[in-house]
């Protein structure tokens, strides 16, 4: 199969190989595990640029505007002189303030959401760690992060950052459960929880195709689950500017505000990853059922570009709603995943579960 | 609440989200429409609304004539006392002394940009302008006189 070229196993096999020739097995665990660390913070780092300069642009072209275009080739620059802005900045601790928690608060916020990015392959052999809970992993370690963001908004000493981490609490609690609906339901279809497995039983054609209407649902309700997980607007209650100045991080500045933010943009970076692994099919490339040379074809597109190109379509989805939508109100809010997103996903998971019993799907 | 109304409300909401959606797609897509105006580069080509107010001026025709009749309307109705106006008696062809405007002092410094000494005026005598670019570095300079130096009021403005 064409798919091996572009496979990358076997260079982080070369690689490996090449430390244990040299070195002791354990030092070539701690070097890796440096390595991949390294190479996840600087990640993290460009993703955050890349995507706040993507979402300046993608705001102001749908307000009729230019957006960012003077520092730099089209305002590229931009970027890079607000994370030096922020980065220079002082960042100031409050007098009322929960010292150690307030400064505690946006490592965990942060470190939760780089865990988050273990298990996700970005190209065929491209993971940090393949676990057979791939999926559960990533659902829980992103719902850690609503604890730095509980502890952020109690330790300001503030009533805005406590009600927007109230809030933010309340909701990611209540959108996680339809979330997490639609992520089993895709679930159900593959027959693991493992990513790479459930990459590769996309291997005929993705899930949003192979699976009818059921599965078309439950993109578009993860979508809104995501929306909401990640405190977007037009479900931005936990930061609500109009309402709570910056909601939970009103009292952070400089650095500790930057990564609040970053964590935003890494998190919806997560969240949009494991929408196109679990219904768009990951980093595999657009197979048709069994017409092997329309499939050949499509291989040699090297899968990071396939992975990172629907990974970005969603996130360029998750920017149209914010930059169109109105906001919810708090009630809303909570009618719209009680009352319409839970009861549809329930039902559509059984009809899931009974399309995959009967083998209806392609 | 019946089940038909629960469906009917997801259509209708679904509905006109797609509605707003589809018209922020085509903002996104038709890059023509740009509102934006990169400012000091258009300065040729600067677009402002007629009814932007950038400065109040009074428009004196070829022969130099203006609409003034200097009945100070716009001194009362000005807020904050940017206009003064000074008056003289000219004799006109007749042989009567009529009043005129000798000066139009207008300080831009202190001009709030209201309008309201344009709505005052009965003859049409003072427009706003558009020119905007009115920074110097000596405040005095902003002490504007508007009528220009010669100029008489035109013939059948009463």
């Amino acid at each position: 199969m064409i798919l091996s070229i572009y496979n990358f196993t076997s260079l982080t096999d070369k690689f490996h190989n090449f430390l244990l020739a040299h070195m002791s097995e354990g030092i070539v665990l701690a070097t890796e595990l440096i390595v991949t660390g390294l190479l996840v913070i600087t990640f993290v780092a460009v993703l955050a640029m890349v995507l706040i300069y993507l979402e300046r642009k993608v705001a102001a072209y749908m307000q009729l505007r230019l957006g960012p275009n003077r520092v730099g080739i089209y305002g590229t620059g931009q970027v890079v002189a607000d994370v030096l802005k922020l980065v220079l900045k002082e960042g100031i601790t409050p007098d009322g303030a929960d010292k150690l928690m307030f400064n505690l608060a946006p490592y965990v916020v942060l470190s939760t959401c780089m865990m988050a990015l273990a298990p996700i392959a970005f190209g065929n052999g491209l993971v940090l760690w393949d676990l057979n809970i791939g999926v559960l992993y990533i659902t829980s370690i992103t719902s850690l992060g609503v604890i730095g963001i509980l502890i952020a908004g109690w330790s300001s000493n503030n009533k805005y950052s406590m009600l927007g981490a109230m809030r933010s609490g309340a909701q990611i609690v209540s959108y996680e459960l339809s979330a997490g609906l639609c992520i089993i339901s895709i679930v159900v279809l593959s027959g693991s929880m493992q990513i790479s497995d459930i990459v590769n039983s996309q291997a005929d054609g993705w899930w949003i195709f192979k699976g009818h209407i059921p599965v078309i649902i439950a993109f578009v309700i993860f979508i809104i689950a995501a929306t909401a997980e990640l405190n977007r607007a037009p479900f931005d209650l936990a930061e609500a500017e109009s309402e709570l100045t910056a909601g939970f991080h009103t009292e952070y500045s400089g650095m500790k505000f930057a990564m609040f933010f970053l964590a935003e943009y890494i998190n919806m970076f997560v969240l949009c990853a494991m929408a196109a692994t679990l219904f768009l099919g990951g980093w595999m490339p657009f197979h048709i059922g069994h017409w092997t040379s329309f499939n050949n074809v499509m291989d040699y597109i090297p899968s990071p570009l396939w992975f990172f190109g629907k990974t970005f379509f969603i996130i360029f989805i998750i920017m149209w709603f914010r930059w169109t939508f109105p906001r919810l109100r708090v009630d809303q809010l909570l009618d719209l995943e009680w009352k319409y997103l839970l009861p549809i996903s329930m039902v559509n998971l059984l009809a899931i579960a009974l399309m995959n019993i009967l083998g209806w799907h392609f | 609440m019946t089940l038909g109304n629960y469906f009917g409300n997801i259509y209708k909401g679904l509905k006109s989200l797609a509605a707003g959606m589809r018209l922020t797609g085509l903002y996104f897509v038709r890059r023509g429409d740009s509102l934006t105006q990169e400012y000091p580069e258009n300065r040729e080509s600067l677009k402002l609304a007629e009814r932007f107010r950038g400065e109040v001026v009074m428009p004196h025709n070829e022969s130099n004539e203006h609409r003034c009749t200097g009945c100070t309307a716009c001194e009362l109705a000005c807020p904050n006392g940017s206009i003064k106006i000074l008056t003289k008696f000219v004799v006109n062809e007749e042989g009567k002394k009529k009043k005129a405007i000798d000066t139009f002092v207008y300080h831009l410094d202190t001009c709030t940009m209201c309008n309201l000494c344009i709505v005052a005026c009965p003859t049409d005598a003072i427009i706003m302008a558009n020119n905007f670019e009115h920074s110097v570095f000596d405040r005095t300079k902003l002490l504007k006189v508007l009528n220009k130096p010669e100029s008489k009021i035109m013939t059948g403005v009463e």
